[in-house]
């Protein structure tokens, strides 16, 4: 367990300092950062003198070290628009994002494992198809399109939810923004949690639908059934276990995309957080921001990921080999 | 002779497909008498795991039983509600499966599995379930079984996860056992081993034991009586010792020629020509006649109905009907 925990852990800091590479890459050597950083009038004596200053005339291996370890420290400079430290204009910002992804992630899994283990069961039904049209539905349209689609209905024509912004905020101890608290901001929620997480539901529910299909062909479960146990036990206990085990892995990614690709829906619904901080960037050529960008969101997938292998160890007990391999 | 515990008569077994009605099984009729081992052999696709699937009650669908009936100690089970039929199944008809490999579910301890299926039918608790348990599977072999309960299926070796799942099925003691190929996915070397625990373990509980695998050395040493099973229908039922000494049905004769013998010192194995017909293609009259070399007209033309002969056995033969003795 130690050793696999640790072997993982040796991964995701391989896979981390690629992205911090590329990061740096982006960072040193799209545009000049000196000019983006003196005006106009600056003389070329001068500049060659803030390059020195600023160490970016040392190797690159040197260069490359020392923006690790500041990056080690959430030290990604000046954002070249706002004249702010990156991280800080990054951390006012997470919580929005993170409030939103968990909200919608988790209307995802338990929407999206409910209706595919209801559309598993009863295959035929009626509402197995109206379920499985929308769903259809669901995975075909671009987000931005449904988020649109759901200002218009929502915002627009029945004037029910609120379309744009977070609504109000509350602050709390430790600098978290949320908007958990107030009935607006609850309110402000749920249309970029169902424009976020549509997709992600009927992913989630069409996979668990053809797993749980799957599983109830397998011998154990058929066992299972030849031992008299109840519908309840066979579908609940014996199938819907073995089929969260590929789930699991999907679901985490999936939580890792709906974080990184926040930023159309936060850009449809003007949404401050993260998302659309980066989108500004980009148009500012902010390049500061957009690599602590790329390095966070990398750091969300490979925390997740880690968190789903150990969650599958947990599962399956077939990964959980003991020493000496197994016994006879 | 004493009411048999399980009566099948003419059952018919049909699935409706794009291409027409087939029908598997064909007005099959078998008695299994209290404590007797019937062994029921046939080639791949005769129908015999269908018929152990009838009469469980887990047909799985679209394939139906349209005629016949199947009675447990008189009453009819083959048209119960599943709750009712729930209650039978594991209580009074016990299941092995033929691969032990695939038959348990690999989420769970070998504890939990029997625990649940121990306490599904009988009103005991928890701990006295466990110990029921753990004495079950020291009567199946295995050993230190208060410790090992506790171990995930795969920390079994096949065999003994065969004896797992003969303990699962017998846990609370059902009067018949179908074992579906019980050996066939195990090592030779295990295999008689399992055989002779199963027939054992069942004389000791007073089961009746239907035994369905294609290896007649199986039947042998195991079975009371046989029925073969050739396209869906009887070809030959009665006591295994005259059976095998003195097959009187062609097919019969066939099978017996195609087992390897020590004692006869022959250069090749006889073999029946051809193959058996696909379902939609059963030839008129006799199943068997296009592969039959003492086929005569009649054959060809009329099916042959089950005919009683002398030693408690029946046979599906035209060559042993009085009328043809007469004429020809």
């Amino acid at each position: 367990m130690l050793a696999y925990l640790i072997r993982r852990i040796v991964q995701s800091a391989i896979v981390m300092l690629v992205v911090a590479l590329v990061a740096f890459a982006l960072f040193r050597y799209v545009g000049d950062p000196i000019n983006a950083m003196v005006s106009q009038e600056t003389t070329l004596e001068d500049r060659a003198a803030l390059r020195d200053l600023l160490g970016l005339n040392d190797p690159f291996l040197v260069q490359f070290g020392r923006f690790i370890g500041n990056a080690v420290q959430g030290e990604f400079g000046m954002s070249y628009r706002l004249q702010q430290p990156v991280m800080e204009l990054i951390l006012q910002r997470l919580p929005a994002t993170l409030e939103l992804a968990l909200v919608s992630g988790l209307a995802a899994f338990v929407l999206g494992v409910s209706a595919g283990v209801y559309t598993a069961l009863n295959p035929r039904g009626g509402i197995s198809t109206g379920i499985m049209t929308v769903s259809l539905i669901g995975v075909s349209l671009p987000t931005f399109l449904i988020g649109v689609l759901l200002i218009w209905l929502f915002a627009v024509e029945l004037q029910w939810l609120p379309s744009f912004g977070r609504g109000e905020t509350v602050t709390l101890p430790g600098g978290w923004v949320t908007g958990f608290l107030t009935p607006t901001g609850r309110i402000s929620l749920i249309l970029p949690a169902i424009t976020l997480g549509l997709y992600q539901m009927t992913l989630i529910m069409r996979l668990v639908r053809a797993e749980m299909l799957e599983v109830l062909r397998t011998d154990y479960v058929k066992f299972a059934r030849a031992r008299g146990l109840s519908n309840r036990a066979v579908h609940f206990g014996h199938a819907l276990k073995n089929t969260l085990v590929p789930v699991i892995t999907i679901t985490g990614l999936q939580l890792g995309s709906i974080i990184a690709f926040a930023i159309i829906t936060e850009t449809v619904f003007q949404w401050p957080g993260v998302g659309a901080l980066f989108i500004n960037s980009v148009r500012a050529v902010d390049v500061p921001v957009m690599a602590a960008y790329l390095v966070l969101i990398a750091l969300i997938f490979v925390i997740i990921n880690l968190i789903v292998d150990l969650l599958y160890y947990a599962v399956d007990p077939r990964l959980r080999v003991e020493r000496g391999g197994a016994r006879h | 002779m004493t009411e048999p515990l399980l009566s099948v008569r003419d059952l018919v077994i049909e699935f409706p497909t794009r291409r027409g009605v087939l029908r598997a099984i064909d007005g099959v009729s078998f008695d299994i008498a209290p404590g007797e081992v019937l062994g029921m052999v046939g080639e791949s696709g005769a129908g015999k795991s269908l018929t152990g699937a009838a009469i469980i009650g887990l047909l799985e669908p679209p394939g139906r039983i349209v005629s016949g009936e199947i009675k447990l100690k008189g009453e009819r089970i083959d048209h119960l509600s599943p709750a009712a039929m729930r209650k039978i199944r594991g209580r009074r008809i016990g299941m092995v499966f033929q691969d032990p490999l695939t038959s348990l579910n690999p989420l769970y301890t070998v504890a939990k599995q029997l625990i649940e299926t121990i306490r599904t039918h009988m009103n005991v608790s928890d701990a006295e379930a466990r110990k029921r348990a753990v004495a079950l599977l020291d009567r199946v072999g295995i050993p230190a079984a208060d410790r090992r309960i506790d171990d995930y299926p795969h920390q079994f070796s096949g065999g003994m996860r065969q004896r797992v799942v003969i303990a699962l099925a017998l846990c609370a003691e059902p009067e018949l056992v179908i074992a579906d190929e019980p050996t066939t996915a195990l090592d030779v070397s295990v295999q008689s081993q399992i055989i002779d625990l199963l027939k054992e373990i069942c004389a000791e509980k007073g089961a009746s034991v239907m035994l369905i695998t294609h290896d007649m050395g199986v039947i042998a040493e195991t079975a009371d009586r046989v029925a073969v099973l050739y396209s869906g229908r009887i070809a030959e039922v009665g006591p295994v010792a005259s059976v095998i000494s003195e097959a009187e049905h062609p097919y019969t004769r066939g099978l017996m020629g195609s087992i390897p013998t020590l004692t006869h010192d022959s250069d090749r194995l006889v073999q029946i020509p051809g193959s058996m017909p696909r379902l939609n293609a059963i030839p008129p009259g006799c199943a068997f006649n296009p592969r039959c070399t003492q086929a005569f007209d009649r054959c060809r033309v009329e099916r042959p109905f089950p005919i009683d002969r002398p030693g408690d056995r029946r046979v599906a033969c035209w060559l042993y009907d009085e009328q043809e003795a007469t004429h020809g």
